[in-house]
């Protein structure tokens, strides 16, 4: 029993802590709509602030408590609601998963940027010293409750009571427990709704700091990706409460807590139960919530009675441009591949050399994005675990038994695919943010269980590729060898794609995107597509992830860890994610501006600069779905049209323009179509010039 | 609202527009070949939402080339049995047969491709799309096409025989003036068109639709029930009708049921039901 309790009751704050974060999460999103995916960076900046400030700004313990949690916490959220959330429809859940996933990337990022790199190590306890032993439970040696126990406990006690002091007696409290049913209908009887949701947002945010800061000294050194990795236990929490009830959600992280600590002090050491099962435990709760809870198959079925008055997803911006100026767009994209190609096998020096064959790679497994996000209408956070799983089969495979890589690579897609579509099924009943917390929870598994084993990655570096696998001088110092390949590859995939989007398949799911009950009631099989298009997704991932390692000769468990799947979202998503050419740009991009920024001094010089660019570029997702980049773009070609080229060329020849020839008829426009909305301009009738087109994502 | 495209106006005084050699009859009214029971039959459906029962033990049948109109006040449980019908909800009690096929564990898209064709009371359309290709993707769908190494080998190009249909669909419902248009920039009774289009693509048996006629003005209205009734006489086909506007229910069905608080209150020829003391208690309370 003794042994029992020296196990459990160290679970305790671990437990407490887990408890807040759920707390927080059901809170954020009972009283806003939104599944805060920010919930970590937050908590993650208030423990970053508050170890700063105690060791550099040497601000005693509780001023920088204060200033990190009473005072910075609670403004981030409201920033966070003020700024973002509130401007986003509850319609867009993915524009919401997006932007959460934008600030659980950027937010660290921008801290290391304004703050330089920090080895914060240490962190002080609040309240009580956490070195010292205060006394033993029941007397007992092996149950001692020293300082980090006791400041833990009583902060989480006291926040959950003030909690629910402030929810079941106050005014505030029970506005904001209308605003849960209808933030709407609160707002007709008179209650400044936005003010309530704010209040939650603040509230919310002074839980994630407490959470933060009481977690930093259990930490050896202060890093976002624990609190991450810590976030996802209080979603399986949260999750068991079905993002609803916060005592579930409290007691369920509570038990998690202790249940992970008497785990790992009955379980043999080395095990594969302590290997491998053990550091996925709250993943398999979490799946286990996916898959068994009803009410999170359905969480994001509108409650609110005024839920319609939401407007639409806004649609992907269109342009008509005149043909000429298509012309000079595809003349111009084609002369830059040109000189791209020519300019890689000619004068290129090695190191951009690099950079550029590294951008291929990434953009054959960005087209996978591509396919699963813009085509599909499918959040996947596992893009890069898929990627990883193609990358150690086609390994494996040359290791033991020789198999030629670019062989292994096909052999990698299947394995990848053949993963992604267990995936597709286990959670063919979730979609949108079900889904998201599904593929998050199969990457983590991934990352932690799977890809570090020895019989998986050999070394802690990973598998070492060797040139006799491969042949064809693709090792070739000169890197010409890859970068060929790499064009072959990425080519290949690139065309498959544009062929499945102009397809049925493409159409289907299409139709699927825009309403799932229309599509089904024609006769489209939901399942089926989502299935095909995981399968596809996994495979050009596993190609893509065979490249990228090939590229760097290792076969490295790190990089598909389940933090570059977010990553890569808030990339494509930024560059374009509908489009072949915004995961090709994002591709290139990314590996482009990671190099740029090796030139620039200090702070600016790792990669923090590039994911806060991209993360800050994502944040835009929804209020241009197509990615800001393809926006800017469309816009700018535009405005370059209007400038140089005449009315005329959009089809509304005056005279002289058809040299003679017999005009066809003007393309109906907003004005002359019955039942057009007005403001929105309408496409080419039938036979009025194939090249005067409306320009849709799958079209451009 | 603008006047609807000249096409698809259809004077009851002149012959109604044809769907050509494409859309086949099936059966003449009063001569079901080789299919003599009931297209649908509707069996004791029961569907409860928690503790609300919104459709109570209903039964009742529709025979191959009738119009059928559902009918009653608000919150009556007519498009949860619409949803039920097509799959999109399971009723707790009862069963649902469709041409002798028992539907129950049958999923939507099976059920459409049996021959249900269905639009939605809130409009369901395809935003990414156009209007023709809204058309051409439910004749796929209709067809159970979809094969993902036709696509990759540049085989999913629409066929001649598709394009014509899909021409011809549009022309019926009066859409081929807008035919690439994106959904997004039509209002919404173009939008019902749209969905009316897709439904008819796909040649169904019977024609589920969910007041139609909401959002179109007076001579819309008439219009699509022109369209309704030329559907039924001239390709044979089934309709159930959910509506509001009763002179359009009267115009098109043979027979109407009226529904409230989930249950079947009436149902015989419109004016019988219209007289029914319950049915006036039902629209107008104790006063009617």
């Amino acid at each position: 029993m003794a042994n029992f309790l020296g196990y459990a009751v160290p679970g305790i704050p671990y437990g407490c802590t887990y408890a807040l974060f759920a707390v927080g999460l059901v809170l954020t999103y009972q009283a806003t709509g939104v599944f805060n995916f920010a919930f970590a960076a937050q908590a993650y900046v208030s423990a970053y602030l508050f170890m700063y400030f105690t060791q550099n700004g040497d601000l005693p313990t509780w001023a920088a408590f204060i200033v990190s949690v009473v005072v910075i916490a609670p403004l981030l959220g409201w920033l966070l609601d003020y700024f973002l959330f509130r401007r986003i429809p509850n319609t867009q859940v993915m524009a919401k998963v997006v932007t959460g996933i934008s600030l659980l990337v950027g937010i660290p990022s921008l801290l290391t940027v304004a703050f330089g790199s920090q080895n914060l190590t240490d962190a002080p306890s609040i309240l009580f010293s956490p070195n010292v032993v205060y006394f033993h439970l029941f007397g007992l040696e092996q149950v001692p409750i020293d300082g980090i126990f006791l400041s833990t406990v009583v902060v989480t006690v006291v926040a959950l009571v003030a909690l629910v002091i402030l929810i079941r007696f106050t005014s505030l409290g029970l506005k904001m427990r209308a605003a849960v049913e209808s933030r709407r209908l609160v707002q007709l009887d008179g209650v400044n709704a936005t003010k309530v949701v704010g209040s939650a947002w603040m509230i919310a945010g002074l839980f994630a700091g407490l959470a933060g800061v009481l977690l930093a000294p259990q930490f050896a050194v202060l890093q976002s990706q624990n609190y991450i990795t810590l976030m996802v236990t209080a979603i399986a929490a949260a999750a068991w409460g079905v993002l609803r009830s916060m005592p579930i959600a409290a007691g369920v992280a509570v038990v998690l807590g202790i249940v992970e600590l008497i785990a790992q002090g009955y379980l043999p050491t080395g095990g594969f139960l302590y290997d491998a099962v053990l550091p996925v435990l709250p993943m398999i709760v979490l799946v286990a919530a996916l898959l068994l809870m009803p009410g999170m198959r359905t969480i994001e079925h509108a409650r609110d009675p005024l839920a319609s008055v939401d407007p639409p997803t806004p649609p992907i911006s269109s342009t008509l441009r005149s043909p000429t100026m298509d012309r000079i767009i595809k003349t111009g994209w084609w002369a830059l591949l040109a000189v791209f190609v020519i300019s890689m096998l000619s004068w290129v020096p090695r190191t951009w050399e690099n950079v550029f064959n590294q951008g291929i790679a990434f953009s054959v497994i960005f087209l996978s994005i591509t396919l699963i996000t813009g085509m599909g209408g499918q959040l996947s956070l596992a893009q890069a675990t898929l990627a990883g799983v193609g990358a150690f089969t086609a390994g494996q495979l040359a290791l033991h038994l020789g198999l030629n890589l670019l062989v292994g690579g096909i052999v990698g897609a299947a394995a990848a695919a053949v993963v992604a579509v267990l995936l597709a099924l286990l959670s063919l009943r979730l979609k949108g943010l079900g889904l998201a917390l599904m593929t998050l929870a199969a990457g983590l598994v991934f990352t932690l269980a799977v890809f570090p084993r020895p019989s998986v990655s050999e070394t802690t570096n990973g598998i070492a590729l060797q040139s006799k696998w491969i042949g064809l001088g693709i090792f070739n110092p000169n890197g010409r060898a890859f970068f060929i390949l790499g064009m072959i590859v990425l080519t290949v995939v690139t065309l498959g794609i544009i062929q499945v989007r102009k397809g049925t398949v493409g159409s289907y799911l299409t139709a699927l995107r825009g309403s799932e009950t229309a599509a089904s009631g024609i006769g489209i099989n939901p399942s089926r597509q989502r299935v095909m298009i995981f399968a596809l997704s996994g495979a050009v991932a596993g190609i893509g992830g065979t490249l990228y390692s090939i590229q760097q000769t290792h076969v490295t468990p790190n990089v598909f860890g389940y933090q570059f799947s977010l990553v890569f979202v808030v990339v494509v998503v930024t560059t374009g994610v509908s489009t072949v050419e915004g995961a090709i740009q994002a591709g290139i991009g990314l590996t482009l501006f990671e190099q740029i920024v090796t030139y620039l001094p200090g702070r600016f010089g790792g990669n923090s600069l590039v994911f806060v660019f991209f993360a800050f570029g994502a944040l835009t997702y929804a209020s241009h779905p197509e990615g800001v980049l393809e926006f800017q773009r469309r816009r700018w070609t535009g405005r370059f049209d209007r400038l140089l080229f005449t009315k005329d060329d959009l089809g509304n020849p005056s005279a002289g323009s058809g040299g003679g020839v017999p005009t066809p008829p003007a393309p109906p426009t907003a004005a002359t179509l019955p039942g057009v909305a007005p403001g929105v301009v309408a496409p080419a009738a039938p036979g009025a010039g194939a090249e005067n087109r409306f320009e849709l994502p799958y079209h451009g | 609202m603008v006047d609807p495209p000249a096409s698809w106006s259809v004077p009851q005084t002149t012959a109604p527009p044809t769907l050509g050699p494409l859309f086949g009859r099936r059966t003449q009214p009063g001569q079901l070949l080789g299919d003599p029971g009931p297209l649908l039959v509707v069996r004791g459906v029961s569907k409860y939402f928690g503790g609300v029962q919104a459709v109570r033990n209903v039964t009742f049948a529709v025979d191959p080339c009738e119009s059928v109109g559902l009918v009653g006040p608000n919150g009556a449980g007519k498009t949860t049995l619409f949803n039920c019908v097509c799959g999109q909800l399971r009723p707790e009690e009862g069963s649902i047969e469709f041409v002798g096929t028992d539907l129950g564990r049958l999923p939507t898209y099976r059920r459409a491709r049996l021959g249900i064709g269905r639009t939605y009371q809130r409009v369901e359309v395809f935003s990414d799309m156009t209007v023709r290709e809204h058309v051409l993707v439910a004749e796929r769908a209709r067809k159970g096409d979809g094969r993902l190494w036709r696509d990759l080998c540049n085989l999913g190009s629409p066929s001649v025989e598709e394009r014509t249909k899909v021409e011809m669909v549009l022309e019926t419902v009066g859409l081929t003036a807008v035919a690439d248009t994106p959904v997004s920039a039509l209002g919404l009774g173009m939008c019902r068109l749209v969905e009316l289009g897709r439904a008819l693509v796909g040649e169904p048996r019977l024609l589920m639709a969910d007041e139609p006629s909401s959002g179109l003005d007076e001579h819309e209205t008439s219009d699509l029930a022109g369209v309704l009734r030329m559907l039924q006489a001239e390709r044979g086909m089934a309709v159930l009708l959910v509506e509001h506007d009763l002179a359009m229910v009267n115009e098109v069905v043979d027979r109407t049921i009226v529904m409230d608080l989930g249950q079947v209150i009436a149902e015989g020829t419109f004016d019988q039901v219209m007289s029914d003391p319950h049915v006036r208690h039902a629209y107008l309370g104790r006063a009617g």
